[in-house]
């Protein structure tokens, strides 16, 4: 008796084997080019389950993903997620994404809005190349015990009160941050290179006059989380999440958003020239895009989806935080990053290497 | 015919090596330096010339961050050089049998972490709420907190530390094949310790000095993680230029002439230690 | 006349073994003094001593009758010739030669003149310029001794310094040491475990034994009149037979072998007393040989035997003899005059020697 309840077992074995065999043959491996947090291991698996794929996730920034795609023209990931604004300019310039067919997202799931804006975003020659997944803001983290009062808006970081207490990062968002809160409208002089030289031209001797006051730029986020649970800076221009992240320590700490107006920006998903597995990729982004599953992402990542009424899943903590750090005026003062024209990197560059120069 | 299959073996038995330098080594260095004669003119369009070298020399911060690498990677091989020497000279002619070892390893144990974790070690011992600063605030030498992180002594500090193993195996290995009698002879025949170490021991570790100078000195000046995350807001490291051109600015016809640059100078700067200590470069690696 | 060097009751004990014990000695100006000992009995430690690079436990070491103890020994006028002769690789041979003189900060022309003395002296003129691996083994001695000697130092160490050469030039270089010592009229401390180099060189020799001088003497006493078991079983080849005395008379003592032989022996100023255990040895080269028993009637000790083998080594050749009455394996030289160079194996012969050559010893007397 028992000994038949063996074969039975075997022979169910057998053919389990046999159904994974069967599912495995339309099963791929999607090779996804991420930022932190945004392929949680719990999320891949569940992923798994549902469709077969397997995920192998590479944790990257902006710069890298667009770096590492146009070393291989394109190859060697099925699925990226530069910004939004990083995709009409390198499209252009190394041609390393291919267009999105639209009819195979669930488009239901987008909040509209932002869908729609991130199409527009990155249409080239007609065809969409981005939809959105991830959006956040960049703007002040601060200890408002110690800088509350001083600290209102990027340029308030050269306060004297604040001198060797305050950190920020040495790279293009902080020249437009600087820029907007001195006033001028660099996303409007995009297109006018010799208008934009001319504002990169005032931040620049702005940050060179401010260089004494900081205390070191910071490089990666775990850096800028150390200096300022340690006290050791005490503004520092930053994402919101590591604000809200900061907070849960330290009530004190918390992310504001800048008078001038916090920086929007938007991650998106978008398809590499040379990416084998698109079929994953679709599947991918109609999966993480489910209300539930983007939760998730926002537990992970502590930024908020495009998915439309994940709201409901995300924790009441994370909300409250938000809705502390954006008050509804602040959140129509957004400044969303619009597409980067090629060549004002150069710009960008040159100035970010004379303040870095700078004694 | 038995020559023939002799040339033949010789031939396959080299086959990984010429693959190994040719695929790694020398056609990548070709590719980079066809890259760097490219010229951006539009986009998408490029033309064949000079200009980003002329850049490099043209741009005061690009020049000086350069020759700043350079003066910094030569001063953390001098002092790399000047702590690793009594170190082993203890290792391989004063310690014996398990003491030996035991010095050995603690010179290899720091690479058991990954760089980034031990340039982290030292961020925490160095920043202002560090260990350091609160030794020195309880010792009373000063009274409030003091920054030692992001100055040029910190990016010593930590390329020394990485360096030091490589500078001290040359040298063990080196004066380990000296024979204690010849270092006696040394005394026996009236030499003092200053003498014996100018003539016979200095002399006879002059290539394991030289290579270890090389290898650090080429870790130094080809380090990254270090400078950045040390120096903080002054830390101006050629390898971060590069990065920058080839990563952030998507520059990689600049970055290569940068890179191409670098690969001049280390050679340079190699050939003239060597030509100044009268070395070979044969010698050094026996 | 002040002795060069003089050793009091020198002892070196190291962690949990003693090296030398009590050991004392004077050499005196201008002689070539060996130690010569095993490896491991303690000659070494005392050539360290005297060089300044070990203190000893306990007693003295003076040279030219002044205590060195606690004279570093970049100070000692002592030099020494190292076992692999440790020339400097990184100089050359003027460089070698006159680095002591530099290091008294000497004016260069002097330096220079001297090198080229001492390298006449040594037969290598102009070689100065060359590098120490272009030297042949027996050059590199003599550097090597040039090296110390243009110091002019009160003693010279010599640490087995023929120890590297092949055969035939340890042969010639002996000799030509002992000149080169003759020449510079210094006096050399030289040790070897090669009692060749000892006996050919020396004019007097000490052997020592697990950290004591056995006995100091010259090569001719250390041959003929050995003093104790360990130095007639060093020096020299020996057969050695282990026995009990049997008799003993005015002139000679009769030992029983252990296999029933007697054999005829003296005791070397000592007393031995019936049944007392004994070591005797008899040199292969006292032994005489021959096919007829008449020859040796004279001889106390008279043996027949068969020849077991015969070695054949030019001048050193010898017979392996067993004794038929007790079967005892004996050595005996086989001389190259007479008419015993044609034996064979297995012929019968005859041997005999005198009381006088077989030396006893009582077992464990010191």
């Amino acid at each position: 008796m028992k000994s038949g309840f063996k074969f039975l077992k075997h022979t169910f074995s057998v053919f389990a084997i046999g159904a994974v065999a069967v599912q495995g043959a339309n099963a791929e491996t999607l090779r996804l080019l991420t930022w932190g947090g945004y392929a949680p291991d719990d999320v891949v698996e569940m992923f798994k389950a549902e469709t077969g794929h397997t995920v192998e996730v590479t944790k990257s920034n902006n710069e890298e993903m667009i770096a590492k795609l146009r070393a291989t023209r394109g190859g060697g990931f099925d699925l990226a997620q530069p910004s939004q604004d990083r995709i009409l300019g390198p499209q252009l310039e190394f041609g390393i994404y291919k267009p999105i067919d639209i009819s195979r997202i669930d488009q239901g799931q987008f909040i509209q809005s932002m869908l729609s804006a991130t199409m527009a975003n990155t249409t080239v020659e007609g065809r969409v190349y981005g939809v959105p997944h991830v959006w956040g803001t960049s703007g002040l983290v601060m200890d408002t015990a110690a800088a509350g009062d001083i600290v209102k808006d990027y340029t308030d970081l050269c306060d004297p009160a604040v001198a060797g207490k305050v950190s920020y990062r040495l790279k293009r968002p902080t020249l437009i941050g600087f820029a907007f809160a001195m006033g001028m409208d660099p996303f409007a002089a995009y297109s006018d290179e010799a208008a934009y030289k001319d504002i990169m031209d005032k931040v620049e001797s702005k940050l060179i006059d401010c260089k004494p006051n900081v205390k070191t730029y910071w490089g990666g986020g775990d850096e800028l989380m150390g200096l300022v649970r340690s006290g050791e800076v005490v503004a520092s221009m930053a994402w919101d999440t590591g604000g809200w992240k900061l907070n849960a320590d330290n009530p004190n700490i918390t992310f504001v958003a800048p008078t001038s107006g916090a920086l929007g920006w938007i991650d998106t998903f978008v398809l590499p020239a040379k990416g084998r597995a698109d079929d994953a990729a679709y599947d991918w982004i109609n999966f993480v895009m489910r209300p539930e599953i983007a939760a998730k992402i926002t537990a992970a990542a502590g930024n908020f989806t495009a998915s439309s009424g994940a709201d409901a899943f995300a924790e009441e903590s994370l909300k409250a935080r938000y809705q502390a750090s954006f008050p509804a005026v602040a959140i129509d003062n957004i400044k969303w990053y619009p597409p980067v024209p090629g060549g004002l990197e150069a710009i960008e560059g040159a100035v970010l290497d004379r303040v870095k120069a700078a004694q | 015919m038995t020559q023939m299959t002799a040339r033949l073996g010789f031939f396959v038995l080299l086959m990984p090596l010429l693959l190994w330098l040719a695929l790694l080594i020398i056609i990548p260095h070709i590719d980079m330096f066809l890259l760097s004669l490219r010229e951006r003119v539009g986009v998408g369009e490029y033309e064949t010339s000079f200009a980003n070298y002329l850049i490099l020399f043209t741009e005061p911060l690009y020049i000086w961050t350069f020759v700043r690498t350079a003066v910094m990677s030569v001063l953390a091989t001098a002092i790399t050089l000047i702590i690793a020497f009594p170190v082993s000279i203890y290792i391989a002619k004063i310690a014996q049998g398990r003491l030996q070892q035991i010095l050995f390893m603690l010179c290899l144990i720091p690479f058991y972490v990954s760089e980034l974790v031990r340039t982290f070690g030292w961020m925490i011992l160095l920043r202002e709420t560090g260990i350091v600063s609160n030794f020195v605030q309880w010792v009373g030498i000063v009274d409030r907190p003091v920054e030692f992180l992001y100055n040029d002594a910190a990016i010593m500090v930590g390329l020394v530390y990485t360096s030091m193993l490589f500078m001290v195996v040359p040298l063990v290995t080196t004066l380990e094949s000296l024979d204690n009698s010849v270092i006696e002879a040394g005394y026996d025949l009236g030499g003092s310790t200053l003498s014996v170490m100018r003539e016979i021991i200095i002399p006879h570790a002059a290539p394991g000095i030289m290579s270890g100078c090389i290898v650090v000195f080429m870790l130094s000046l080809g380090n990254y993680l270090t400078p950045i995350m040390l120096g903080g807001k002054d830390s101006l490291w050629f390898t971060e230029m590069i990065y920058n051109q080839f990563i952030v600015r998507f520059n990689w016809e600049l970055g290569a002439a940068f890179g191409f640059m670098l690969l001049v100078l280390s050679s340079a700067i190699v050939w003239a230690m060597l030509r100044l200590t009268g070395q070979t470069l044969a010698k050094t690696m026996e | 006349m002040t002795p060069d060097l003089e050793a009091v009751g020198l002892s070196k004990t190291f962690a949990d073994f003693q090296a030398v014990k009590n050991v004392s000695f004077t050499v005196p100006a201008g002689s070539f003094f060996s130690i010569l000992g095993p490896s491991g009995c303690g000659k070494t430690t005392i050539m360290r001593m005297i060089a300044g690079f070990l203190e000893p436990s306990s007693g003295d070491i003076r040279i030219k009758g002044e205590s060195v103890l606690g004279v570093a020994p970049n100070k000692r006028p002592v030099n020494m010739v190292f076992q692999h002769l440790a020339l400097f690789p990184m100089m050359n041979i003027a460089d070698n030669i006159g680095y002591g003189l530099r290091r008294q900060k000497r004016p260069k022309a002097e330096i220079a003149r001297k090198v080229d003395e001492v390298l006449e002296r040594i037969g290598l003129p102009g070689i100065g310029q060359r590098k120490v691996d272009e030297l042949s083994g027996g050059q590199k001695q003599r550097v090597a001794i040039a090296r110390c000697m243009v110091l002019e130092p009160d003693v010279l160490l010599l640490d087995e310094p023929l120890g590297a050469l092949d055969l035939k030039l340890r042969e010639h270089m002996k000799l030509e040491l002992k000149a080169l010592q003759e020449a510079f009229e210094t006096t050399f401390i030289y040790i070897t475990h090669d009692q060749s180099e000892a006996l050919v060189m020396s004019d007097q020799i000490a052997v020592m034994n697990q950290g004591r001088f056995e006995q100091v003497g010259t090569g001719k006493d250390l041959y003929y009149r050995p003093q104790t078991s360990f130095v007639a079983g060093f020096i020299g080849d020996s057969n050695c037979w282990e026995g009990k005395v049997e008799s003993v008379d005015a002139t000679s003592t009769l030992v029983r072998l252990d296999n029933g032989s007697a054999i005829h022996g003296v005791f070397d100023d000592r007393t031995s007393h019936v049944g007392d255990s004994v070591d005797i040895f008899v040199r292969p080269e006292s032994i005489g040989i021959s096919r007829n028993a008449s020859d040796f009637l004279d001889c106390e000790n008279r043996l027949s035997g068969q020849v077991h083998d015969v070695i054949f080594n030019g001048a050193a050749s010898r017979v392996m003899l067993r004794d038929s009455q007790g079967g005892t394996m004996i050595e005996v030289a086989l001389p190259q005059s007479g008419g015993s160079t044609d034996l064979l194996k297995g012929e019968s012969v005859h041997i005999g020697w005198r009381a006088a050559q077989s030396t006893c010893f009582v077992k464990g007397a010191v």
